[in-house]
């Protein structure tokens, strides 16, 4: 049996109507620290045009977002900040880690430096480069809209699954240079 | 007013012990621990230095012929000629205490807390001697040479945030 549809009338699912709405309409948190953030803001600027991929409304509350972009390193004194940022923006969000800095911590493998946000927040999509061009961000948007529209849900049940969930590295110390792994005893 | 060696040879007369120094252009004198409060009084007041640039310090831990520990760099300026002075102390593990200068100059309130963050040099009298960069919870001192480069795990110390959780 088949039913005959009007002009200008689409058959989809719900899923994929909510995801598509949420996709061309991503709102960022722009939490820029560093050198990066220069290059979010070109990225928002005229020339490269983040309006084109409906992802231009910066807001600088993270109540207003669903979209947070880490760009540049995040200290230790830092981190704290950055979960209660992630924590106050409303669900559905996701997180773009922009720059080899907020990916791994680049090349300041120091004491303060955290060695990639995503040890302590869930990522969905990493930039590299330092900094990354326009170009690579907006990519990375793009790729984000993929993602959401492929596995989005009306209600978010994406988020629940396992390999959503906090990656295997984050929970892996890495060891120090000049210091034994903890647990492990000198031998004399 | 006077040169950077007139001020010194006053500086040496008035306190006996000072070894004074110069290097390319740069004076720089060596101050006993307990004098560096009535020499900086005397630089302050006498002299004229109305300006402290920069109060930092160096690790000697390990350095070839180095007799002390700790070595604090103090830097002078003379806004009215434009004289430049530098003052060093040395300081040695277990007796960390230096006078503070904040009486004298406010602007050494935050170097002093820099360097006492840093490398736990204590700044006897400082009005409000807390870390100002790092955490308060950190207990180290992290640019001491026997600190480890990457820390001692304190940069993995955080909660995790899950997707479920948040």
């Amino acid at each position: 049996m088949s039913v005959e549809l009007p002009e200008n009338v689409v058959v989809s699912k719900l899923d994929a109507l909510a995801s598509w709405c949420r996709k061309n309409s991503l709102w960022p948190m722009p939490f820029a620290t560093a050198c990066c953030g220069i290059e979010l803001m070109a990225t928002g600027a005229s020339r490269h045009d983040l309006a084109r991929f409906g992802a231009e409304v910066m807001r600088f509350s993270p109540r207003q977002c669903d979209l947070m972009i880490v760009a540049g390193r995040v200290v230790m004194k830092m981190l704290p900040v950055l979960q209660r940022i992630w924590q106050q923006m409303h669900e559905p969000k996701w997180c773009i880690s922009m720059g080899a800095c907020a990916s791994t911590g680049g090349v300041f493998d120091t004491y303060c430096v955290v060695q990639g946000v995503d040890r302590f927040i869930p990522v969905d999509m990493y930039v590299p480069g330092c900094p990354p061009r326009p170009e690579q961000l907006i990519q990375a948007i793009i790729d984000l809209q993929d993602k959401i529209q492929t596995e989005g849900t009306t209600f978010g049940r994406e988020f629940a699954l396992q390999r959503r969930q906090q990656p295997k590295r984050a929970l892996v110390e890495l060891p120090i240079i000049g210091q034994l792994p903890t647990g492990r005893e000198l031998s004399v | 007013m006077d040169t950077v060696q007139e001020i010194t040879a006053a500086l040496a007369e008035q306190f006996g012990d000072l070894k004074v120094s110069e290097f390319r252009g740069q004076t720089r004198v060596v101050v006993p621990r307990d004098r560096l409060f009535e020499v900086a009084e005397a630089l302050h007041g006498r002299h004229g230095f109305d300006m402290l640039v920069d109060i930092t310090c160096v690790d000697y831990l390990n350095y070839r012929d180095a007799r002390d520990r700790f070595g604090l760099v103090y830097l002078f300026c003379q806004t009215v000629d434009g004289h430049r002075l530098t003052l060093r102390v040395f300081v040695n593990e277990p007796d960390l205490n230096v006078p503070s200068l904040v009486p004298l100059w406010e602007g050494a309130n935050w170097l002093e807390r820099e360097v006492y963050d840093m490398f736990g040099i204590r700044f006897a009298g400082h009005p409000d001697l807390r870390r100002i960069l790092m955490p308060a919870e950190f207990t180290a001192h992290p640019l001491r040479k026997d600190y480890p480069l990457q820390g001692r795990g304190e940069r993995h110390n955080f909660p995790v945030i899950t997707r479920s959780s948040a």
